[in-house]
């Protein structure tokens, strides 16, 4: 079975659907959300109407820090724009929305592979792995041969090996066999606000039998999608940062 | 979980029966194994993961089951078939039939000719590899199998690096990974994926088949192995007295101690050892012995303050040293076409630093060159064609040692010229189109048949309507 990974999503409606229609053309049957469905973008009811519709197929989806602000709560943590962003979010969502969100797990299981927003260690901590050590830490306490977390958006590849834990850079559209003798933790960047300065969607497709892992990245109308966070009235920066990937 | 060592010729071992253990190495076990169901027989390898045994034994053919899997083609065992098993991983890959190049090297040293033909094989699948995007780092003669047609094939990939894929090989070692008598300067530094680093052992090969020695011995220890990124091997012709100069130009120029200072790609290696006629002799086929201590002493000075160089993948290396053909036909192609060709072969060329243009004409024998005195007649031609395209040459104002030329013989010319692209691993060919010619109605467009069966990038050349009537007002 080829499941489908994506992670940080953000409200953003095109993206969503951008990176779906490219999995199901991969062949992928299996879905999962990394959490961080909402906050940012403009479309969190479409979103979460669309990944609803998933998740009653039997989609996997866990909780992300802008999951748990959108439900209320204090966010002294969270930059000026992501709690402006937080407090739109708020108003947009009703009794459904709510409901559904305040249901998702921290993390997910299925066989040997194991999911989460940010980091096993801590699940609702939200820390952020950008090095070997925390994601050594991270697939330590995963105990799973495939973790598969989002959060930094920036697509990476963790692997333990005899002198440690390793990072690799990895190439869109290639796949990568990933042995069950090792353990290995797969960060497949974001779909709704890439980060690392392409503006092209990225998510990550893993093929069970074949044991491979593919990254992509998926073009899609970010114009849209910043036009909507302008009229919805949110702040211009989150509009900009679609279109630079940054 | 049953010890792999007790794989006794009959055994099942997944849909394959063992047939006989081949060799029992340091890390992993090799047997020959027939398929069960009638399928190709082959190599069954399994790594040695007995109590007590290093991890890099895992790693190592770890590496090899993931890279075989993205490789193709003559020069790479094919895996057919990699999994787990009651005995634990295993990988079957076909048994390449020929003769191990250690063999040959036992015979060293061998001559010349031998040599070159040798060394074509071997820069030639090396090449194809890079292509492939894998460094194979660990070439040696035990690692290289002749096949009967001629070809070499690679074997042993535990050390190889795949320009997609996660670096396992390095991961698992702290220390220098390759066979310290072939390893690169940079390989000893620990930088890998440069398609260069095979260059370098690919000299060494060269080197001991040439001489019958290695050019830096067999050293042991940190200190021997780094001798070589400040003193020189011995040149070549001071162990084999009439080893000619364009050959000892070669293999030092592949043992340069600067990646920098290499041919660029193994595919030039290949170029100059199958045209010796066209190698740009310099100081180091003529050397007569090692640099000094002074220059020692600047090597071992400018390491101190070398930057690493950016980490590019190996196709991107090969990116940066196109080989370009352009054909000319002298006798038919017009002199607007001639420009536009050299207009053409500027702009492709341009920017790249380590490019390399060969300019190839067709000869085609006629009525007259088959004449008793056909032969004679036929070298004149052949001098002439040579000497109006190094006339065609001339205004691009190139480097000679960028420039190649080549005359071919034969009827079909398309053929011959894509013949020509594929032994010189061409990556992009430059061709004129005439316009509607007698000739071109007789016979079909030589370049419409180079586009569409040519390995590689074709850019066909007109020269565009308006520029032709400018032509003709000028001489109106």
């Amino acid at each position: 079975m080829k499941i489908a990974v994506l992670a940080d999503i953000h409200a953003n409606l095109e993206a969503l659907r951008a990176c779906l229609a490219h999995a199901t053309r991969e062949g992928a049957t299996q879905y999962v959300f990394l959490g961080d469905l909402v906050g940012y973008g403009a479309d969190p009811v479409a979103c979460l109407g669309l990944l609803a519709d998933y998740a009653a197929r039997g989609a996997l989806l866990v909780r992300g820090n802008h999951d748990d602000a959108a439900l209320g709560g204090l966010c002294e943590t969270m930059n000026f724009v992501a709690r402006e962003a937080t407090y739109w979010t708020r108003a947009q969502l009703g009794g459904g929305e709510r409901a559904f969100l305040a249901a998702l797990p921290y993390t997910a299981r299925r066989d040997d592979l194991l999911f989460v927003h940010a980091d096993v260690n801590a699940p609702g901590k939200w820390n952020y792995i950008t090095s070997s050590l925390q994601a050594g830490r991270c697939m330590d306490a995963a105990q799973a041969t495939l973790t598969f977390a989002g959060h930094v958006h920036h697509p990476s590849l963790y692997f333990a090996a005899g002198s440690g834990v390793h990072h690799f850079q990895p190439v869109a559209g290639a796949p990568i066999p990933l042995t069950g003798r090792r353990r290995w933790l797969a960060i497949g960047g974001s779909v709704g606000q890439p980060r690392d300065g392409n503006n092209a969607a990225a998510y990550a497709l893993y093929d069970e039998e074949q044991r491979t892992l593919k990254y992509f990245r998926v073009p899609y109308d970010h114009l849209s999608a910043a036009r909507k966070i302008l009229a919805a009235g949110l702040p211009e920066r989150l509009a900009l940062r679609l279109h630079r990937g940054e | 979980m049953e010890s792999t060592a007790h794989l006794r010729p009959g055994t099942q071992f997944a849909a394959y029966r063992v047939q006989e253990k081949l060799r029992e190495g340091g890390m992993a076990l090799l047997y020959r194994v027939a398929a069960g169901d009638g399928g190709e027989a082959g190599l069954l390898k399994v790594p040695k993961l007995e109590f007590g045994s290093h991890p890099a034994c895992y790693a190592g053919f770890e590496v090899e089951q993931m890279i075989l899997g993205r490789l193709a083609g003559p020069h790479v065992p094919r895996l057919l078939a990699s999994g787990e098993s009651d005995f634990g991983p295993y990988l079957v890959m076909e048994e390449i039939a020929g003769k191990s190049l250690a063999e040959f090297a036992a015979a060293a040293p061998l001559p010349a000719a031998e040599v070159a033909r040798l060394g074509v094989a071997l820069a030639s699948a090396l090449h194809d590899l890079h292509r492939q995007e894998v460094v194979h780092h660990d070439l040696k003669p035990s690692h290289v199998i002749l096949r009967e047609d001629g070809r070499a094939a690679l074997i042993d990939f535990g050390l190889a690096f795949h320009g997609h894929l996660p670096d396992l090989a390095e991961a698992e070692s702290e220390k220098p990974l390759g066979t310290p008598a072939y390893i690169s300067p940079e390989q000893i530094a620990g930088v890998r994926g440069d398609p260069r680093s095979d260059v370098f052992s690919l000299g060494v090969v060269l080197y001991l088949l040439a001489t019958g020695r290695l050019p830096f011995g067999e050293p042991t220890g940190m200190g021997g192995l780094r001798r070589r990124l400040y003193f020189d091997p011995l040149p070549p012709r001071r162990i084999v007295a009439d080893l000619p100069e364009w050959l000892q130009e070669i293999i030092l120029h592949c043992l340069e101690v600067r990646a920098d200072d290499r041919y660029a790609t193994a595919a030039q290696v290949a170029h100059d050892l199958q045209h010796p006629d066209q190698v740009t002799l310099t100081e180091r086929g003529r050397r007569r012995k090692r640099a000094g201590p002074l220059v020692a002493a600047k090597r071992w000075l400018a390491a101190l303050s070398a930057e690493p160089p950016p980490r590019r993948a190996p196709t991107a290396h090969l990116a940066l040293a196109p080989q370009v053909l352009v054909a000319i036909d002298t006798d038919s192609d017009s002199e607007p076409l001639f420009q536009a060709l050299r207009d053409a072969t500027r702009r492709i060329v341009g920017g790249e630093r380590h490019w390399r243009v060969s300019c190839g004409s067709v000869l085609e024998p006629s009525l007259l060159t088959e004449q008793e005195d056909g032969a004679e007649i036929m070298r004149g031609l052949h001098m002439q064609r040579l000497v109006e395209l190094h006339h065609w040459a001339q205004p691009l104002g190139l480097p000679q040692e960028r420039l190649r030329f080549h005359v071919l013989e034969g009827r079909d010319v398309p053929a011959r010229l894509i013949e020509y692209a594929r032994a010189s691993h061409a990556d992009h060919i430059i061709i004129g189109a005439r316009g509607s010619s007698g000739r071109r109605r007789l016979l079909g467009s030589v370049s419409s048949r180079v586009a569409s069966e040519a390995p590689c990038t074709v850019t066909v050349v007109r020269v565009s309507h308006s520029a032709g009537m400018n032509t003709e007002r000028a001489d109106a």
